[in-house]
């Protein structure tokens, strides 16, 4: 299979596949979850507290003092991946090229000399967060091989798109085939590790503060 | 009751909800959680990491409750939950974990964990992996009535003593009576200055209240131990009591679960809401103030600080009352580094206290509270928990430090505005 015939595999059927099973996956754990439901709380909330799960799926986003102190690295190499990978994810031209393609919708995209800036921040971020993740006791207690794989699928298709525009060591086209594998690979195994967080995070923090706010506590 | 691994497997199973799936579904392991508990941050050991504790239920959950769990277990490849494993568990579940919330607080994903630990319970008590100190305080309330063994006898000794001491009548099993005043084991044997506080304030404040010889134990050691049933049972006996008498408040007092229990859990633990209200004393005694009827005189001139009880404060949302109540009694009041709904934990909430195993545990998990005191430098402090009192005592006096333990309704009452009836 010549490198040609892999791109337009990768932006063929393999597209359709990977984005078949995410979403296929990703509604089958939301499935999963909410068909649990909930007991009803028959203890009297402090206060009728419209909105609180909402409130805190925002407010969760800014730690507390204390928790800056103690988790500084954390946080801060947190943030700077997140942000840099939306960056790239949503505001690079080809990406906001293909959404139109897919969806109809699109939007103005950032410089790209500004997005590449962003693309190597945020590789760095990921690097240091596998580097916390392996130095540090706690991380390196926590994690098994669902931790270190969501790492690789979710570096890989930043590593391939910088040296795709870059043309680095390998041919431009093999690259950027390799480079829509890697993301669609990141969708395939996005639904079955923690990956799931990038949605089921707004779910937990949405019972979280209503739990907390019927005690009348923002949390 | 014999416990059994399928039972603590089933219990698992049963507490099993959709907040607990998206907890699971959202941890991405990042490890903050371990630097909001005070059992990883005074020892250093990984496997305090709060989210750490709930392995074995979240491999009931991944097993279970997901279609690539299913099919790992169709296929073989997963090893189930054993015994061992929970057994394990017990120390992390309930010798390292006080129920403070803090690490729910924390979470970036926004994971109650505390909602976890505390479903998490009912498998490790129903498989038989409860601590013996937590049985054992368990099994005294339900065949004597309270955990400390306490029983009515007690209790009318100390109602006399009070009585003595304030020239005031205790009333008891009065029908109709505006609120019914609960107390725990811990002010009856060690703090009765509680009970003799309320006598105080509520005769100044015209408050119509009582007590009841039926129900007087507050303390629910079956939220601790993680049995539904018992805990059913010990709140059945205060709603029954407060129904009977017909009064229109429950007064819950300076004791963190007991509050938990009665005004959260309670309702849900018997399968309907309650025929009167659940005050905490500082909720009502921070009303009355600010309806003009508790009159306070003179303040404290030394330096005092605020122990927020986690039960109380964090997970009770009772947070801005005690503050204005010491406003009014106290003329240095100040505050610790964390305090608020982000105070750290006394080590001895959830049960830890009852756990004799744990001792060792929370008394080196009592740096982080002398870190927050010697940061402030005071030599009173102030809390609402009984349970909360006694552990500080303790590490105080374990650390030779030289700091005064107060209840805070007593410190109240101390400064009540001279009144005639009062002494």
């Amino acid at each position: 299979m010549s490198a040609m015939e892999l791109l337009l595999w990768a932006r063929g059927p393999g597209l359709a596949i990977a984005a078949a099973v995410f979403l296929f996956g990703m509604t089958l754990r939301l499935i999963e979850i909410y068909s649990l439901g909930r007991k009803r709380d028959l203890a009297v909330p402090r206060s009728q507290t419209p909105g609180s799960g909402w409130r805190t799926i925002f407010s969760r986003s800014l730690p507390h003092a204390d928790t800056w102190r103690r988790s500084t690295l954390t946080i801060v190499a947190g943030f700077v991946f997140h942000i840099g990978l939306f960056v790239v994810l949503l505001f690079l031209l080809p990406h906001i090229e293909l959404i139109r393609a897919l969806t109809g919708l699109s939007w103005p995209a950032l410089p790209t000399p500004l997005v590449d800036l962003a693309t190597v921040i945020t590789l760095i971020a990921l690097v240091v967060i596998l580097v916390s993740r392996l130095l540090d006791p706690v991380k390196r207690f926590l994690s098994g091989f669902g931790d270190y794989l969501a790492w690789t699928v979710t570096f890989l298709p930043l590593l391939t798109g910088y040296m795709a525009y870059h043309h680095l060591l390998l041919d431009y086209t093999l690259l950027l085939a390799l480079h829509i594998l890697s993301a669609e690979l990141l969708l395939v195994v996005f639904p079955f590790t923690k990956l799931t967080h990038t949605f089921t995070l707004f779910i937990a923090r949405w019972y979280n503060g209503d739990i907390a706010a019927r005690k009348g506590v923002a949390s | 009751m014999s416990a059994t691994l399928e039972k603590g497997l089933n219990a698992f199973r049963e507490v099993m909800d959709a907040p607990i799936a998206s907890f699971f579904s959202s941890c991405v392991h990042c490890g903050m959680c371990a630097d909001a508990c005070l059992f990883y941050t005074e020892t250093g050991d990984p496997k305090y990491t709060p989210i750490h504790k709930l392995e074995p239920l979240r491999r009931v959950w991944q097993q279970e409750y997901t279609l690539p769990g299913r099919l790992g277990r169709l296929l073989g490849l997963s090893r189930p939950v054993s015994d061992d494993e929970l057994k394990d568990w017990s120390e992390l579940v309930y010798d390292s974990c006080t129920l403070c919330g803090r690490c729910s607080m924390v979470c970036p994903v926004g994971n109650d964990i505390t909602y976890m630990v505390r479903k998490m319970r009912e498998g490790m008590s129903a498989a038989g992996h409860a601590p013996e100190g937590v049985i054992g305080a368990t099994k005294r309330t339900i065949e004597l009535g309270s955990p400390m063994g306490v029983k009515l006898p007690a209790l009318q000794a100390q109602i006399r003593g009070q009585e003595a001491e304030t020239g005031l009548t205790i009333p008891i099993d009065v029908q109709g009576a505006d609120y019914m005043a609960l107390l725990s084991s811990m002010e009856i044997i060690n703090f009765p200055e509680y009970l003799g506080a309320l006598a105080r304030i509520f005769q100044q404040a015209g408050v119509s209240w009582t007590l009841s010889s039926e129900a007087f134990e507050a303390t629910n050691s079956g939220i601790q131990i993680g049995a539904s049933d018992i805990a059913r049972e010990i709140v059945a006996r205060i709603v029954t009591a407060a129904e009977k008498l017909q009064v229109k408040n429950v007064i819950s007092p300076e004791c963190g679960h007991a509050f938990t229990a009665l005004r959260w859990e309670g309702p849900n633990l018997i399968g309907r809401p309650y025929k009167f209200q659940v005050v905490h004393i500082l909720e009502l005694l921070d009303e009355l103030r600010r309806s003009g009827r508790l009159k306070t005189s003179g303040k404290e001139d030394a330096a005092l600080t605020f122990h927020d009880p986690c039960q109380i404060v964090r997970r009770g949302g009772v947070v801005a009352q005690p503050r204005a109540l010491l406003g009014e009694v106290a003329r240095d009041f100040r505050e610790m580094p964390d305090h608020g709904v982000m105070n750290w934990c006394c080590g001895g909430g959830g049960g830890v206290s009852a756990n004799e195993r744990a001792e060792h545990l929370r008394l080196t998990s009592f740096k982080r509270k002398k870190a927050q005191l010697d940061a402030l430098g005071v030599e009173t402090m102030v809390t609402a928990c009984a349970n909360c009192r006694i552990v500080l005592e303790e590490g105080l006096e374990h650390y030779n430090m030289n700091v005064k333990v107060v209840g805070l309704t007593e410190l109240v009452a101390e400064h009540l505005m001279e009144q005639e009836g009062g002494k």
